[in-house]
């Protein structure tokens, strides 16, 4: 069996290695494309389940408020 | 495609002053030396500079190879580098001097890209208001780098070792198509070009780059070519992805309004994705752990980092500002 890898950023993503695919909330499954992929954790991309970079608006809303 | 095969070599940009009309006839006649090296204008360095560091990359239709090594041409190189490198340093000092308290490498990467000139954004001018010759112009700027995507990053492989070696591997290897050729983002590119009505043929709008653009390639290449800025290149590219996938979403949602084949928003489309996962490789596995393994190299990251910021922006600025030029020119509606 291979290894999936995930990595936690920070105030950011999920980074995926190894992934084949991502099941999300609703049950819909996504392939997975590319080596290394983003899955979002903050729940403001606007490319469910992948980041978009939006979580970085997100912390700088939060920071200013 | 023509973006290989016969077009993979740029032809020879037209000269715009006397150092780059000397070297073009240098290079034309394969003559290794130059009488002088005297730039009568910035547009004029950039080009040469343009020119000297192409030799590196594919060198030029009908001329020689050789060229690459020629030691007059290394000589007026390394000459114009160094006036180049001294005055980016100067644009980039007070955006590394204010962000060196940050606590963590990529807590400055995100302070030097937060950076805002005030200026107005070009991603939503294409976005929202932009005439298909404009965004055509832009693209004609960007193609530039983008029928070289990666290339000039891609010289650090060699110069580094253990993670940030492979965390670079890791993400040339999506920029390069992750095993396949139609997915070379310069593949990608060059099809976007073509589905914009434009010509994608390897270096055929030098001659309309200007000299922001050419310089914002230039750095790249600095970067890239010498050792001793190796954390330049890291900082280069960590802020180049971190800057990429909001712009790039932007990019996508003009070239729709403005209905282009749909190769023109897929490129900037795979780019939002893409870079949401270069960003964190570039900032974290390569810049933050190259600084782990090496201290010295944190001041090189961040000046390579802030260079992105200041020529990028120079570069959009350059555009917007030849668009409102144009604007002033029309005669005003009655």
């Amino acid at each position: 069996m291979t290894t999936c890898r995930i990595a936690v950023v920070p105030d950011g993503p999920l980074l995926l290695r190894g992934a084949s695919i991502v099941v999300d909330d609703e049950g819909n499954e996504h392939r997975v494309r590319r080596p290394v992929v983003a899955v979002c954790v903050c729940g403001f991309t606007q490319r469910a389940p992948w980041c978009d970079g939006t979580h970085k608006v997100a912390a700088n809303a939060r920071s200013d408020a | 495609m023509a973006a290989s095969g016969g077009h993979s070599r740029s032809p020879l940009p037209q000269p715009r002053g006397r150092l780059s009309a000397e070297l073009i006839d240098a290079i034309k006649d394969a003559r290794t030396s130059l009488t002088g090296v005297t730039p009568d204008s910035e547009e004029d360095l950039q080009l040469s500079l343009w020119t000297l560091y192409e030799l590196h990359y594919r060198g030029f239709r009908g001329i020689d190879d050789g060229l690459e090594w020629a030691p007059g041409l290394l000589a007026a190189r390394a000459q114009l580098e160094a006036d180049f490198e001294v005055r980016l340093r100067t644009m980039t000092d007070a955006l590394t001097n204010e962000t060196a308290d940050a606590a963590t490498t990529v807590d400055r990467l995100i302070a030097i890209t937060a950076h805002d000139d005030g200026e107005p954004s070009l991603a939503t001018y294409l976005q929202r208001e932009a005439t298909r010759t404009q965004y055509q112009d832009f693209l004609r700027q960007r193609s530039l780098y983008h029928l070289k995507e990666s290339d000039p990053h891609a010289w650090a492989l060699p110069r580094l070792t253990g993670g940030p070696k492979v965390a670079l591997a890791e993400l040339l290897y999506d920029e390069y198509g992750a095993g396949l050729p139609i997915r070379l983002h310069s593949e990608l590119f060059a099809r976007a070009l073509a589905a914009a009505g434009l010509d994608c043929s390897y270096g055929a709008y030098v001659d309309q780059a200007s000299a922001e653009t050419l310089a914002v390639n230039n750095a790249m290449s600095l970067f890239g070519l010498h050792r001793r800025l190796l954390g330049a290149s890291m900082g280069h590219l960590a802020a180049f992805e971190m800057t990429s996938s909001f712009p790039c979403r932007r990019f996508a949602m003009g070239a729709e309004r403005l209905g282009f084949g749909n190769d023109v928003a897929a490129y900037f489309d795979e780019h939002v994705e893409a870079d949401a996962v270069h960003e964190q490789i570039a900032a974290r596995d390569i810049s933050q752990e190259l600084v782990r393994m090496e201290p010295d190299l944190a001041e090189g990251i961040a000046f390579g980092a802030a260079a992105c910021v200041v020529l990028d922006a120079a570069a959009n600025r350059a555009l917007m500002t030849s668009w409102a030029a144009e604007d002033d020119a029309k005669p005003t509606a009655i």
